[in-house]
């Protein structure tokens, strides 16, 4: 079998047994619900920022906006989770050497080549259709598949099996079927 | 203040889990849906179990509320199938795109920045969303022991039972595209 370039950096770098890290994971989130009365979410967070960032620009038309009165443009419990994901990987990951400036996956290398043009255009828009699809289904892998699921919420279990049939999907356009790196 | 308090903290624990996990890199969630490395399902599975149980049990005793989403099929098949491939695009998903850039993975940026023009672009979309898609299969808050009509305990022993025998599949067939 043929390894990327990254799985041989990374022989040292294995991280967690993934179902002790998952399990632990779980535990937060019972903690969480227990003292906090938060279940996990990421995706309104991205509405809330957006709409602060539209403030800036027009106020007045951010105001009136239907969505925006919803989901309020302001700073809450989940959009401080959110940064605290970026904290908690940052000092996990430098804490453990594997820190690294990457501007593109290895995975991503070993099939489109080293552009970083060509990696931002393909990242920008598929960040625009999977939040635009996550805030239509009303959450995203941690809000349906995670909380959702956990709760034995019908959405969030037809959600987590919609998520992966469209990614599964592209990610065979893009890498094929055979070709297992 | 304290509720953000504790967002942050819960916020870093699970940045921190998820880094550990690798489950925030590209290569881990293409892989997945690849077929060839599944990480980041064992890593979603143990929480979904762990925290099922958990959250169940003070349920049961009354110090927790559930907070269900509705069950809308047009919005939650439609959208959850535009996200895949979004995502499949991207290879991060919402919260593990802030994750994969606190460990140095910086492409993760075009798709924040994409994700924020999406959920604008949704903003402007909503209206006609809540007349259309989101009046399309309406079922409101239901739970799978509801629909069922038993007790939350069985589903729940169910989804462990299968889970385990997944976990088992997962383990094998990771070893036998490893000796290919």
């Amino acid at each position: 079998m043929v390894h990327g370039k990254g799985e041989l950096i990374m022989g040292s770098d294995r991280g967690w047994n993934p179902y002790v890290a998952g399990a632990l994971s779980g535990l937060v989130s019972i903690f969480s619900v227990w003292v906090a009365g938060k279940y996990l979410g990421a995706s309104t967070t991205f509405v809330r920022t957006s709409g602060m960032l539209e403030k800036l620009i027009d106020p007045e038309r951010v105001a009136k906006m239907e969505y925006f009165i919803r989901e309020a443009p302001k700073v809450d419990w989940q959009w401080l989770f959110v940064v605290g994901i970026f904290i908690g990987a940052f000092i996990a990951a430098k804490g453990g050497g594997s820190f690294k400036l990457q501007p593109v996956p290895d995975m991503w290398q070993d099939r489109f080549g080293s552009s970083i043009t060509k990696r931002a255009v393909f990242a920008f828009i598929g960040g625009i259709i999977a939040m635009f699809g996550a805030r239509l289904a009303d959450g995203c892998p941690s809000g349906h598949g995670l909380s959702g699921s956990l709760q034995l919420a019908v959405s969030g279990f037809i959600a987590l099996i919609c998520f992966f049939i469209g990614g599964v999907i592209v990610a065979h356009i893009l890498y094929g079927r055979g070709n297992r790196v | 203040m304290n509720e953000l308090i504790y967002g942050l903290i819960t916020g870093i624990l699970f940045g921190l889990l998820l880094q550990k996990g690798r489950v925030l890199r590209y290569d881990k969630q293409l892989g997945a849906l690849r077929f060839h490395d599944f990480t980041i399902i064992k890593f979603m599975l143990s929480h979904i179990a762990v925290a099922m149980v958990g959250i169940y049990l003070l349920y049961d005793l009354g110090l927790v509320k559930l907070s269900l989403k509705p069950t809308i099929l047009g919005g939650v098949i439609v959208g959850g199938l535009l996200f895949g491939l979004g995502w499949g695009l991207l290879g991060y998903c919402p919260g593990t795109s802030l994750g994969a850039l606190g460990e140095g993975r910086w492409d993760a940026v075009w798709g924040i920045l994409g994700m924020l023009v999406g959920a604008g672009l949704y903003a402007e979309a909503f209206p006609v969303m809540k007349k259309t898609l989101l009046t399309w299969g309406d079922y409101g808050k239901i739970t799978i022991p509801q629909v069922l009509g038993v007790n939350h305990w069985f589903v729940i022993a169910a989804f462990l039972m299968i889970t385990l025998v997944l976990f088992r599949w997962i383990e094998r067939y990771e070893k036998s595209i490893k000796s290919n």
